[in-house]
């Protein structure tokens, strides 16, 4: 499904502060895959996220999607089968217009000079029930007056109205409050299962890691370590996951925001 | 001074502010709407005047509007390419095709830093001619400014609902997020300048043919006064649905027109123009910001009247 092939990444080349981002990592990505992707701060996980969605070209190496290679396409134009989620989430939506329009431009129905019709509205409130945050009855008002979850939960269904080939999710719950957060992180349980989408999710939550998903890797260093999924992922603990990285990288996990404790 | 002279100074100050405010609709869509500062404004203005002018002087005043606007489309475009396509910053490029544009506009003119329309058939002088003898015959510019002014403010609310209208509302909303809807920012940007510029265009076109001259620096400080038109009409109409504040960035340039012509008349001279419209532009984006620094300020000032010593 989706493939990265000995990708490379250097910053700042040539200058004292070059860093290797990406350091001739390979991964196999199958069709249905729920990988959650877990590592240090700077192991490389955004860096991964962007390549895939192209905010930059890979120094070297080649990302195939669907068999299609995807290595010099354009960001908006890979945008078309990848659907993406940041951390922050007023990354995602345009405060000024409302929610109909935010959805109306994902949705991307009809030509350049297309109207939203009725049957779209009506569409575009059947989507936003589906959250349960009462949003569909406030699809005329602009999005910047929703809450972070709101936003958040918007965006998901914003990236995921065209099911995509692959979503990837950059820790897309770390701004929210635990509760909002744990509706976040529902919501796209069920929508990744109920449509079978392929996703990478990027969390600092290591039971969220084992909990979600159905395939975990761990990066460090802009490598893969550790790449677990099967009956060994289902017997792992959060203790065996800290371990395994110890032994894997060498050294100590030091995410400061990696959450050892039970979900949150 | 009679009151037939008081009605004749407010229809002129009325005709200026209908053709101005073509190019404060022109901002409204590059400024309000994209979020794009477009300082080639000036230069497009004048280019669009200048063009106009010479098509009417060659015998075509029907063809005269259209080959403004083309004009300004045209102007908007290189801007955009500059900006999307060749990483020049976005004041700069306008800046840049601005000072092109003095040299083009007056090889446009055949050399001349001025031309002349006195016998020039233009779209005024048809509909003059049109309405000799009836009741109409003073308003002919009035009706041409307003025709022009309502046939944009109708194109624009209805080109705002379409999908590329609102992919270019999200352009200067949140590129981020146009990129993420499969759209190049870059394509929604060039084409809301290249639409933007035409207004422009046609704004200069009509008064130089109104006042049936047209020289090199007609457009010179335009970019402000129709700025100031445009924040003044923002501080009524702002957080207001599409057309409403369309509406108001025309009533804002009647107001400017106002004040300035009540300036006048208390013997303000003409020259100050340009002056009141930087005060007025520095104003309204001053004040606000004034305002969300207030806290900060009444604390500060809060301080200075406390003890230094640590109690």
């Amino acid at each position: 499904m989706l493939k990265m092939d000995h990708l490379t990444k250097v910053f700042n080349p040539g200058t004292v502060d070059a860093k290797l981002a990406l350091d001739d990592l390979t991964l196999d990505v199958r069709d249905g895959d729920f990988i959650s992707i877990i590592g240090a701060n700077g192991a490389g996980k955004s860096t991964l996220f962007n390549a895939i969605g192209g905010s930059f070209l890979v120094d070297t190496g080649r990302i195939f999607l669907g068999g299609e290679d995807i290595t010099l396409k354009a960001e908006h134009k890979r945008a078309r089968d990848i659907g993406r989620l940041f951390q922050d989430p007023m990354r995602g939506t345009a405060p000024e217009m409302s929610i109909e329009e935010n959805l109306a431009l994902a949705a991307g129905s009809g030509g350049w000079l297309s109207v939203t019709r009725r049957s779209d509205r009506k569409a575009f409130r059947d989507r936003l029930a589906l959250l349960d945050m009462g949003l569909e009855d406030r699809i005329t008002q602009p999005v910047g007056l929703l809450s972070g979850g709101q936003r958040q939960a918007l965006t998901l269904l914003m990236a995921t109205y065209h099911i995509p080939k692959v979503l990837l999710l950059d820790e897309h719950t770390a701004a929210l409050d635990p509760g909002t957060a744990e509706k976040v992180l529902n919501l796209t349980h069920s929508l990744v299962e109920d449509n079978h989408i392929t996703c990478l999710m990027v969390t600092h939550n290591m039971q969220t890691a084992l909990d979600l998903g159905n395939r975990t890797i761990m990066m460090d260093h802009g490598r893969i370590i550790y790449d677990v999924e099967g009956e060994e992922r289902k017997a792992l603990t959060i203790h065996d996951l800290t371990e395994r990285f110890r032994v894997a990288s060498g050294h100590q996990m030091n995410n400061d925001r990696m959450l050892l404790g039970v979900a949150g | 001074m009679s009151f037939a002279d008081i009605m004749g100074l407010g229809q002129t100050a009325l005709e200026l502010a209908l053709f101005n405010s073509l190019t404060v609709l022109a901002l409204f869509l590059s400024y309000s709407m994209l979020n794009v500062c477009d300082l080639s404004t000036d230069g497009c203005y004048a280019f669009g005047a200048a063009v106009g002018t010479m098509v009417a002087l060659a015998g075509h005043p029907w063809l005269s509007i259209p080959a403004a606007m083309l004009a300004g489309v045209v102007s908007g475009f290189v801007t955009a390419l500059l900006q999307t396509r060749m990483g020049i910053n976005s004041l700069l490029a306008g800046i840049i095709v601005n000072t092109g544009l003095y040299s083009i506009n007056i090889a446009v003119m055949g050399g001349a830093a001025l031309q002349n329309m006195f016998k020039t058939q233009t779209v005024f002088t048809i509909l003059k001619d049109a309405l000799k003898d009836t009741a109409l015959a003073p308003y002919y510019s009035l009706m041409i400014g307003l025709a022009a002014v309502a046939l944009v403010i109708v194109f624009l609310c209805l080109f705002l609902r379409t999908r590329l209208g609102m992919a270019i509302r999200a352009t200067g909303n949140n590129p981020d997020m146009v990129r993420s809807s499969s759209i190049n920012p870059a394509f929604t940007t060039t084409v809301g300048l290249m639409i933007s510029n035409s207004f422009t265009a046609l704004s200069g076109c009509l008064l130089a043919q109104s006042q049936k001259s047209v020289t090199a620096d007609i457009g010179s400080g335009m970019v402000t006064v129709a700025l100031a038109s445009l924040l003044i009409g923002n501080a009524f109409f702002a957080r207001r649905s599409i057309p409403v504040r369309a509406v108001g960035a025309v009533l804002g340039t009647f107001i400017f027109r106002l004040v300035y012509t009540i300036a006048l008349r208390f013997h303000l001279p003409a020259f100050m123009l340009k002056l009141v419209s930087s005060v007025i532009v520095i104003l309204a984006i001053f004040v606000p910001y004034m305002k969300s620094q207030m806290p900060t300020i009444r604390r500060r000032m809060g301080y200075a009247n406390q003890p230094r010593e640590v109690k």
